[in-house]
């Protein structure tokens, strides 16, 4: 592991092993993100009404529902990555940084369940008005 | 991690004359931060509420549409396309290209004009047919 200092720690662990993943799958989310994000935006500003049957009747539609499943996948990953380097990056406290990235990984998933359990209810069983 | 104390640290924000460059570095940060944070708990809340019935729809539905949900939905699509276009500049930077100084510089201010220009005319389009 090298002789202690920065370099000799790092050496070894580029992207030869696993440490280009994250960059790579940043960029894979990012275009997935340029995507369905601007197929959602446009998607809510061509509907004439934002109001409960309007918006159950668009997501009844398979292709918007899922649209909205894949956008899902690929936000909330794009920002489980994304909010982890900013962590690293700006909490020092160790104990700190833990408790962060781990509340983070909470956020991610569990938020991202949440939507898609959600989707996935309003597309298959309908909701009743 | 061990490091002598006597060695020169790089140069931080404080030693450089501002650059727009800089300030896109940030706010791509700032930017990702307030879509991850603000743009996904909202997100969640409008399609729980969705899927829970109309009584918990009207509730963000009324939240949404008050002046205070206006205020945010404009930011959040401001910081959107801030971080889009900001994005976009990346995947070009990532191909090694784009990092002469007058090129960066040009590319930085475009995506703040571009994100501005486009909140600017989403949100006057949404006025102009509310006016209808």
């Amino acid at each position: 592991m090298g002789t202690g200092t920065g370099i000799g720690r790092v050496r070894g662990l580029g992207s030869a092993r696993h440490g280009g993943l994250h960059w790579w799958h940043q960029r894979l989310t990012a275009a997935g993100n340029l995507i369905l994000v601007l197929w959602f935006v446009i998607s809510l500003f061509r509907l004439p009404l934002h109001d409960f049957p309007t918006i159950l009747q668009w997501m009844s539609s398979p292709f918007v529902a899922v649209g909205l499943v894949l956008m899902t996948v690929s936000v909330f990953w794009h920002l489980k990555i994304g909010l982890q380097v900013f962590i690293e990056d700006y909490v020092h406290d160790d104990a700190l940084r833990v408790a962060a990235l781990m509340a983070l990984n909470f956020y991610a998933v569990g938020g991202g369940a949440l939507a898609i359990f959600s989707i996935l209810k309003i597309a298959l069983l309908g909701v009743k008005g | 991690m061990s490091r002598n104390a006597a060695r020169p640290l790089s140069p931080h924000l404080s030693i450089w004359r501002w650059g727009p460059h800089m300030l896109v570095s940030i706010l791509h940060r700032a930017t990702g931060t307030a879509n991850a944070i603000g743009g996904g708990v909202l997100f969640i809340w409008w399609l729980v509420a969705a899927a829970s019935g109309p009584a918990a729809y009207d509730t963000f539905y009324r939240a949404a549409t008050s002046w205070f949900g206006y205020l945010v939905a404009i930011g959040l699509t401001w910081t959107f396309f801030q971080h889009m276009f900001s994005g976009v500049r990346h995947f070009v930077l990532d191909t090694g290209a784009g990092y002469e100084l007058k090129t960066n510089r040009t590319w930085a201010t475009a995506t703040i004009i571009g994100s501005l220009a486009v909140t600017l005319l989403i949100w006057g389009a949404v006025y102009a047919r509310s006016m209808h």
